[in-house]
């Protein structure tokens, strides 16, 4: 391996920026801040959100691209679109932490987070099975710890034990599938698997392999049927928690596959252009895509609570997703990037809103939303935005997004294989969609409460969070070349 | 000319503005709403008066807008659209000053209303079938929050409804353009070359997406069996929406079949034409027989409105110069004298009488009560049976005189239609207005309280009159618009489909 350590430190600055930001909301809690109790939580998120800024600075100038230090890490426009996606996907949800949440040990919590994005940020340049592993589970066990941190409340205890015993199935799963494909290959780089692929035909040991790392990656993008964790983690965890485990957890996660699949093993990735194509991984794709786009949007139609319902469109928009995977062949990275960000920055203002609603008397059942444009008309503005976006309504991001993975798919082969169709039941499955996102609305902007509501008071970070995310929804959607174009 | 781009800025605009204006007070919401409105339509008249008719398309902005897929903001007129165009100013202003006494939530109403029309022009305008897509579904969204928050009888359900119909309409058309474009190697979005692309396709596929085209719009243009949607929705709105609804949104549906679906496939729209046109004048009479036995007045005219879209569709799917041109100046009569229907049944006499039961409204003498809007609604009744010097007179003949020319029995059959037309429009003016013709004095002393009404004001006066001298101009004079839409025709993008000749 020809080491330079001084190009490993370059390329990996942004991570550094971060565990330093990290550790210094620790340092500044543990001297400073316990003089100061009001202002800890403000401090934290302040410094969380310099480091991320910094770390979104030199993830943009990240030295020379291509591969670093002998191929483990790769910068490209892939890792730095996904980098910088996470930061700001991160960054936002920080932003929702002060003045909203009374969770003890605050500034653990923006800790984690920034530790959780460390993880993001080399699971989008990882090109090395050990390397992509360790920073899932980095991320992974950062997101476990959120997701059950409001020990108040025994529902995010139970969010967080079940997120945790799913997640480290999912994890031996993916450790299981990594090591036949060592086996098989006899190395971990990516670049020397695709070459030892190209010249074997799909074995059962391999097939075997590939299954393991789909399984792996559904239950990460919480694809059907890996979804289950989903709707009980989305409605227990603080919801801070879940908007980064709906958003920045999934670009990354995405990423890290869409590197493993596409350049890693794209011999074997079969075709879903026609019927009569070879299978290989993307037959699996297929089956997950159909799978999470009927059950994702079926199961959301029966839901009462607001975080479950998003949980399940939350299964359906990674069917889409899936879909968009099995597309890159043709229409390169662009579609399933921008789908995924744009996905992420609508949700993570959506669970904004839960947010802030939470901390002014609770948001569970779609009826706390009710009055929510008397309480505050901007919250409201900015919910119609969110959801709207997610629901796939012109001229915002979340069309856009849907637009171009379908034009790519039906351009893979026209109606002829699985990916037509698949585009065809998509677009069918977002008229039912258009149902329960409607329900949510009709809730926060047409029923009359019965009784006095009380007015939302709206601390002024998480005000300006939602806004930046509403009007990025409405620019990308307006002007999507400038983040399409970059691929 | 160039300006007519501006009506679908300054809706936007206008809608942000009475938003804000609505914190402050409804009056000022409504003041900005209508000034928006009316510089629109003047805008749009001054344009009108400039527009010289000609063959194909007049482009008006044409600018790169997203790189890959190749998609242009490419804005452009012909007759038809400019015919279409008018039409929206005038149903627009009309509609706003028959919602004057929107007292709830004023600023927000007028939002999503200049929202919604500022996505109609913006349909009406756009030569580049994505560009057309994303107008014709900003267009969706306020219908369902119009409806269901300032609507009246079972709101929420014919508001969701609505909104389903017209998503999952748009669902089948974004299909079969992205499928064309996809399949046909298309070089754009634009029109155009989205027709090149669909000539490549093999026929049987031109077929199926020309069913997924034009269903998906004639689901919003209320064609049997889809039409479903249409009367619970625009019984549900506020009169100001259903005005809207019924005048202009559902012909957006139409305007999509005639000027996508119809274009793009001329191979699929052979093999469905003889299905279309059925469904066609099924839905003429079916709906017109189904008006003739409504207890709900606003239910008649929205049954009435289904029936004559059915001539509009008539006429598109007759597809010869003569019928289409019928088709879109129906399509403009239709508009005003819909939206003057809704706004007599809808305002003048429900926000008074507060019933709209035929039963309950003949107990009353209304023509003694409300003489304005007796006056209005009979002048509109006329108009809409197809009176001589009104102008669905000229719309309605020359669908049936250019479907006779392709089909003799559906033009007879259709013709029954206009029949059925007269007799549920002349029973709605007699049970509802005329029911009671005794002499008030009689019955004075039992009622007289309850049945003092306000005066008709002057926002609904002024808006009838707008609407009633916009039938009456194109009923006597229906050559003003057919000097547009005629040339249109000429123009190759309907050559193709366009022909006489029979079934």
């Amino acid at each position: 391996m020809n080491s330079d350590y001084a190009q490993l430190f370059h390329a990996l600055l942004p991570e550094t920026a971060l565990v330093c930001g990290a550790l210094f909301v620790l340092f500044f809690d543990i001297l400073w801040a316990r003089h100061h109790s009001t202002d800890r939580l403000r401090v934290a998120v302040m410094l969380g959100l310099l480091s991320l800024a910094f770390a979104a600075y030199l993830a943009i100038d990240a030295g020379t691209p291509g591969p670093q230090f002998g191929g483990v890490l790769v910068v490209d426009m892939l890792a730095q679109v996904s980098r910088v996606g996470v930061f700001v996907l991160a960054g936002l949800t920080l932003a929702l932490l002060p003045g909203l949440t009374r969770l003890r040990h605050s500034a653990e919590f923006v800790a984690i987070i920034l530790f959780a994005t460390v993880g993001f940020s080399l699971m989008g340049a990882a090109n090395q099975l050990l390397l992509g592993f360790l920073a899932l589970e980095l991320a992974s066990l950062s997101l476990y710890i959120l997701a059950g941190f409001d020990k108040s409340r025994p529902e995010s205890a139970e969010a967080g034990l079940k997120y945790y015993l799913l997640g480290g199935m999912s994890s031996a799963f993916l450790l299981f599938g990594f090591s036949l494909l060592y086996g098989l290959t006899g190395s971990i780089e990516l670049d020397h698997i695709a070459m030892a692929l190209h010249q074997t035909s799909m074995t059962p040991l391999l097939a075997i392999a590939l299954v393991m790392v789909l399984v792996a990656f559904g239950f990460k993008a919480a694809a059907a049927p890996f979804h289950l964790w989903a709707p009980d983690v989305y409605q227990g965890a603080p919801a801070p928690a879940t908007a980064l485990i709906a958003s920045a957890s999934k670009v990354a996660g995405f990423t890290l596959f869409i590197r493993l699949l596409w350049p890693g093993l794209h011999d074997v990735a079969g075709s879903i252009a026609s019927t009569s194509a070879p299978s290989g991984w993307l037959t699996i794709v297929a089956v997950i895509s159909a799978a999470s786009l009927l059950l994702g949007n079926l199961g959301a139609l029966a839901q009462s609570n607001v975080r479950r319902l998003l949980a399940y469109s939350a299964i359906s928009h990674a069917g889409v997703m899936m879909l968009g995977l099995g597309v890159v062949v043709t229409a390169g990275y662009g579609p399933i990037l921008y789908y995924s960000i744009t996905y992420g920055i609508a949700t993570v203002g959506a669970f904004g809103v839960i947010a802030v609603v939470d901390a002014n008397g609770g948001c569970q059942r779609l009826t706390d939303l009710v009055g929510l444009h008397k309480r505050s008309p901007l919250l409201a503005g900015c919910l119609l935005v969110f959801i709207l976006s997610l629901a796939g309504v012109p001229p915002l991001a979340g069309f856009f997004g849907k637009f171009a993975i379908f034009t790519a798919a039906l351009k893979l082969g026209g109606i002829s294989g699985p990916a037509g169709w698949l585009a065809l039941l998509a677009i069918a499955m977002s008229a039912v969609g258009l149902y329960y996102y409607l329900i949510i609305l009709k809730q926060a902007l047409i029923v009359k409460p019965t009784e006095a509501v009380t007015p939302i008071k709206l601390p002024l970070p998480a005000t300006l969070a939602l806004v930046i995310a509403a009007a990025l929804l409405v620019l990308l959607g307006v002007f999507p070349s400038p983040l399409l174009g970059l691929f | 000319m160039n300006l007519l781009p501006y009506t679908i800025y300054l809706s936007f605009a206008g809608a942000a503005l009475s938003l804000a204006a609505g914190k402050r007070s409804a009056a000022a919401a409504r003041a900005v709403a209508l000034l928006t409105a009316v510089v629109c339509t003047g805008i749009s008249l001054v344009a009108a008066f400039e527009f010289t008719p000609a063959a194909g398309l007049q482009t008006l902005v044409d600018v790169p807008w997203i790189a890959s897929p190749a998609i242009h903001y490419h804005l452009a007129v012909d007759g038809i659209s400019m015919t279409l165009i008018v039409l929206t100013g005038l149903a627009a202003t009309a509609g706003i000053l028959f919602s004057w006494n929107i007292e709830e939530r004023t600023g927000e109403f007028f939002a999503f209303y200049l929202a919604l029309i500022g996505g109609v022009y913006g349909v009406f305008m756009s030569a580049d079938a994505f560009l057309f897509f994303v107008f014709y579904e900003i267009a969706i969204v306020p219908k369902y929050f119009l409806i269901a928050n300032w609507g009246s009888t079972n709101r929420e359900y014919g508001a969701m409804k609505l909104a389903l119909y017209s998503f999952a309409g748009s669902g089948l058309v974004l299909a079969g353009l992205v499928w064309t474009y996809a399949a046909g190697d298309a070089t754009s979005f634009g029109l155009a070359d989205l027709t090149r692309a669909a000539l490549t396709l093999p026929a049987h596929d031109q077929i199926i997406i020309f069913a997924l085209v034009f269903f998906g719009f004639a689901t919003l243009a209320g064609l049997f069996p889809l039409h479903t949607w249409a009367p619970t929705g625009h019984v549900a709105a506020p009169t100001g929406a259903s005005m809207l609804l019924a005048g202009v949104v559902m012909k957006l549906g139409a305007y999509g079949c005639l000027r996508v679906a119809l274009p793009l496939f001329p191979v699929g729209f052979a093999y469905w034409q003889p299905a279309l046109a059925w469904l066609a004048v099924i839905g003429i009479i079916y709906a017109g027989f189904v008006a003739l036995v409504q207890q709900d007045f606003k239910f008649v005219i929205g049954y009435s409105s289904v029936s004559h879209m059915g001539f509009v569709m008539l006429g598109i799917v007759a597809a010869n110069e003569r019928a289409v041109s019928g088709a879109v100046l129906q399509m403009f009569s239709h508009g005003v004298i819909a939206g003057l229907l809704f706004a007599v049944v809808g305002r003048m006499v429900y926000e008074r009488t507060h019933t709209r039961q035929l039963d309950a409204l003949t107990a009353m003498p209304l023509h003694r009560m409300l003489p304005c809007a007796a006056f209005t609604f009979v002048l509109a009744g006329l108009a809409s049976m197809g009176m001589p010097g009104f102008s669905g007179f000229p719309a309605e003949l020359t669908i049936l005189i250019g479907t006779w020319q392709t089909s003799p029995l559906l033009a007879l059959l259709a013709a029954v239609g206009v029949l059925v037309a007269a007799a549920f429009t002349l029973r709605a003016v007699q049970v509802s207005f005329f029911g009671k013709t005794e002499s008030v004095a009689a019955h004075a002393p039992t009622s007289d309280a309850a049945h003092h009404f306000d005066c008709i004001t002057w926002p609904e006066k002024l808006g009838a009159m707008l609407l009633i001298g916009a039938t009456v101009l194109i009923g006597l004079k229906p050559d003003l618009l057919l000097n547009w839409i005629v040339p249109a025709l000429q123009s190759p993008a309907f050559h193709a489909v366009l022909k006489g000749g029979s079934l």
